[in-house]
C-alpha cells in the first residue's frame, strides 16, 4: 500500500501549473476588486461633482448629509433583504405594496389602541401610548411576515415563478389596503410616533430610522458573508438542485428569505408611518424596481449566485445622492430617473459580460 | 477480501416510474467491498434514475436498498450521505460561483470554534486548508482559495467533486458517468484517481459508465442494465467487448458465457 502523498505524486494533474493557478487567482482578487473599486468610485465622483458645483458647502453640510441618509434608509433596508433573494435566484416584486399596508395596519392599530388624546398642559397625552406603539409595531411587523410566508409559499411551494407570484400578491396586497382605508391616507397614529423616532435622531445627531437602516443592513451583512446561512444562500442561486443534492434544505431556506423580505418591509412601513406620521396608500409603487435596481447597481447577479453587500449599500446610496444633488442644484429632479437608469444599464451590461466570461472558462 | 462478504450495497427488485414512464423495473445490483463496479447500459437504460434511488434523490416505488446488509430508506441526500454513500453526479453538482473550498464543504459546512459557530459563522481559512490537501491527496492543482469553479477546467472540476465525495465517504463512492465530459488526458487521469481511490482507501466504487474501454480499464465486475432491467452480471474477466455490447444492445445475453469458456 503506498502512503498519501506518494499515489499525489504518481498521476499527472489535469491540466494547468501551479504558476497558471497563482495567476488566474491573481486575476480573479483583481477582477473583484476592480469591480467594488468602481461602483465606489462613481458614487465617490457624483459627491465630488455636487460638492464642487453646489453653492457653497450646501452639499457637504451636515444637515444635508442628514438628509441623504434618511432618503436611503428606507430604501437600503429593502435593498439588503433583495440582495438575500437576488443572490438566491429569487425576487420580490411586492414590497411596495406591503410597506404601505404594513404602514396602514401600524396606523390602524395604534389609533385604536392609543385612546382619546387628553389636553394637558399644551401636549398631547394618549392614555395607552406604550401599549398602542408596542401592539402596533408589532402587528405591522407580524402581519409583514405573513406577507412574506405567502409570497414564499406561493414560489417556493407552489412553484409559481417568483416574478408572476409577486407581481400577483403586489396587487392583491395594495387593492386590500385600499379597499380596506377606501383609498385615504391613514391618520391618527401618536404624533409621538414621528416626534420622538421619525424626527428624532440618536444623541441629537443620527436619525432613528437611519439607526435602524444601519443595524439592520449591519446584521444582514455579516450574515451575507461569514455565516452558513449566507453562504448557502449563494450556493441555492448558482445551482439549486446541486444545493439540494448537498443536503441543504433548499425549499426552507428560500421560504425564510421571502419571509424575512416581508418583514423588513414592514420595518420600512412603520418607518415610513413614524416619518410622515400617515400611512400613505398612494406611495412606493416603484420601491420594488428601486430596490433591485440598487442591488443591480452594487454588482450583485440578476442570474443569482453572486453578489456584495457592500454593492448594495453604494447601490442605494446613489439613486439618493443623485436626487438631492439634482434638487440642491436647482436641477430638475426628473433627470434623476435618468441618471440611475443609465448607472443601472451599465451595471447590468457588466454583469452579463462577467457571466458571458464565467460560462467560457 | 473475498467474495463471500457481506456486500456494501444491495439494491433489489428497484421499480421507479415518472408518470407512465417506467424507468426502472426490478433492477438489482449488488457492489461487494472494495471492488470497482461498473455499471453499463444505453441512453435511458436508467443507469441514472438508480443512482439518484442510492444516493436519496429519489425514493424507489418499490424494491429494497442495503448497505452493508441493513436495509435502509434514504428519504433525502443527507440520509444517503450519513449511510457513507457519495456520489460525484454526472452534472458534478457544483456550486458554480463558489470557489473549490465552499463547495467541498457545501451542506456541511466547518463552523468557527465557540460561540461563534454556535452562531452559525463558517470557519472559511479551514474549510479551504482542508480542501486544498484533499484535492492534492487526489493529485489535482486547483486554485483553491477565491477562484470560482465555473473558472476551473473540466477535469478540475471533476477533482473538486470527487475531493468533495473522497472527505466525506466511508463504505461507497458512486460516480455517474465521470469521464464522459473529458478529454483524452483527463480521462486517464480519473480512471488512475478511481483504482486509487480502490486500492489506497478500500473503497468500494459504483461506476456508471458507456465507455467500454474505461470499465476494461477499471473494472473488477460489470452489471448491464437494458429498459431499466439489470440484464447481465459478471466478473470483468469473463467479459468481451461483443459480450458486454450484446447485453447493452440486446442482441444477445449468452456471449458473456460462451466467450467465458
Ligand atoms: N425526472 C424524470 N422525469 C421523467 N422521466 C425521467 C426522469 N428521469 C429519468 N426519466 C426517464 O427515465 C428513463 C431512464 O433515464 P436515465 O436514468 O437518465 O437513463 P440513463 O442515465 O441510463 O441514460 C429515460 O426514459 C428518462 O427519460
Ligand atoms: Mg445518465
Amino acid at each position: 500500500m503506498s502512503t498519501t502523498a506518494e499515489s499525489g505524486a504518481q498521476t499527472p494533474a489535469p491540466a494547468q501549473n501551479p504558476a497558471a493557478d497563482r495567476k488566474a487567482e491573481r486575476a480573479q482578487k483583481r477582477a473583484e476588486r476592480y469591480e467594488s473599486l468602481t461602483i465606489a468610485g462613481i458614487l465617490l465622483l457624483i459627491i465630488v461633482v455636487f460638492s464642487v458645483l453646489a453653492p457653497s458647502g450646501s452639499f457637504l453640510s451636515l444637515d444635508n448629509l442628514r438628509n441623504v441618509a434618511l432618503d436611503a434608509s428606507t430604501m437600503l433596508i429593502l435593498a439588503a433583504g433583495m440582495t438575500f433573494l437576488l443572490i438566491a435566484a429569487g425576487l420580490d416584486l411586492s414590497i411596495g405594496a406591503i410597506v404601505v399596508f404594513t404602514a396602514v395596519v401600524a396606523a390602524k392599530v395604534m389609533a385604536a389602541l392609543a385612546g382619546d388624546v387628553t389636553i394637558d398642559v399644551a401636549q398631547l397625552n394618549h392614555p395607552h401610548l406604550f401599549l398602542a406603539l408596542l401592539l402596533g409595531i408589532g402587528a405591522s411587523l407580524l402581519v409583514g411576515l405573513g406577507w412574506g410566508l405567502v409570497n414564499g409559499l406561493l414560489a417556493v411551494r407552489a412553484k409559481i415563478p417568483a416574478f408572476i407570484a409577486t407581481l400577483a400578491t403586489a396587487g392583491v396586497i395594495l387593492g386590500l389596503a385600499q379597499v380596506w382605508t377606501g383609498g385615504l391616507n391613514v391618520q391618527g397614529a401618536p404624533i409621538q410616533l414621528q416626534e420622538f423616532f421619525g424626527l428624532g435622531s440618536l444623541f441629537g445627531v443620527i436619525p432613528w430610522p437611519v439607526v435602524v437602516a444601519i443595524v439592520v443592513t449591519g446584521i444582514l451583512w455579516v450574515i451575507l458573508g461569514w455565516t452558513r446561512f449566507g453562504l448557502r444562500t449563494y450556493a441555492i442561486g448558482a445551482n439549486p438542485d446541486s444545493a439540494a443534492r448537498a443536503g441543504i434544505n433548499v425549499g426552507r431556506h428560500l421560504l425564510i428569505l421571502y419571509v424575512l423580505m416581508g418583514v423588513l418591509a414592514a420595518i420600512v412601513g412603520v418607518i415610513d408611518l413614524a416619518r410622515f406620521n400617515t400611512a400613505s396608500v398612494s406611495g412606493h409603487t416603484e420601491d420594488a424596481l428601486a430596490a433591485i435596481s440598487a442591488v443591480v447597481i452594487g454588482g450583485t447577479s440578476l442570474f443569482g449566485g453572486r453578489g456584495r453587500m457592500s454593492g448594495t449599500v453604494i447601490g442605494a446610496l446613489i439613486p439618493a445622492v443623485l436626487l438631492n444633488g439634482f434638487v440642491i442644484m436647482a436641477i430638475d429632479p426628473f433627470w434623476q430617473n435618468v441618471a440611475v437608469g443609465l448607472v443601472l444599464l451599465g451595471a447590468v451590461y457588466v454583469d452579463q459580460l462577467r457571466r458571458r466570461r464565467a460560462q467560457q472558462g | 477480501m473475498g467474495t463471500t462478504d457481506v456486500p456494501v450495497l444491495r439494491a433489489t427488485g428497484v421499480t421507479k416510474r415518472f408518470g407512465h414512464v417506467e424507468a426502472l423495473r426490478g433492477a438489482s445490483l449488488e457492489v461487494r467491498p472494495g471492488e470497482v463496479h461498473a455499471l453499463l447500459g444505453d441512453n435511458g437504460a436508467g443507469k441514472s434514475t438508480l443512482v439518484k434511488m442510492l444516493s436519496g434523490v429519489h425514493t424507489p416505488d418499490e424494491g429494497t436498498i442495503e448497505i452493508d446488509g441493513r436495509t435502509v430508506r434514504f428519504g433525502t441526500p443527507r440520509d444517503a450521505q450519513e449511510a457513507g454513500v457519495e456520489t460525484v453526479y454526472q452534472d458534478l453538482a457544483l456550486a458554480s460561483t463558489l470557489p473549490p473550498g465552499d463547495n467541498v464543504f457545501l451542506g456541511r459546512e466547518l463552523l468557527k470554534p465557540g460561540l461563534l459557530g454556535k452562531l452559525g459563522f463558517v470557519d472559511r481559512p479551514a474549510m479551504r486548508r482542508r480542501a486544498a490537501e484533499e484535492l492534492a491527496t487526489v493529485g489535482a492543482r486547483v486554485p483553491s482559495a477565491v477562484v470560482p469553479v465555473s473558472a476551473l477546467s473540466g477535469g478540475q472540476k471533476q477533482a473538486v467533486a470527487i475531493s468533495r465525495s473522497l472527505i466525506w465517504g466511508r463504505r461507497l463512492l458512486i460516480m455517474d458517468e465521470p469521464t464522459a465530459a473529458l478529454g483524452a488526458r483527463q480521462t486517464h487521469y480519473v480512471l488512475e484517481l478511481i483504482k486509487r481511490v480502490r486500492d489506497d482507501r478500500g473503497m468500494a466504487i459504483l461506476l456508471i459508465s458507456h465507455s467500454l474501454p474505461d470499465v476494461f480499464e477499471v473494472a473488477d465486475r460489470v452489471t448491464v442494465l437494458r429498459l431499466g432491467e439489470d440484464v447481465m452480471t459478471a466478473p470483468i474477466g469473463d467479459c468481451t467487448t461483443e459480450s458486454l455490447l450484446g447485453a447493452i444492445t440486446g442482441a444477445t445475453t449468452l456471449g458473456a458465457r460462451k466467450e467465458a469458456t
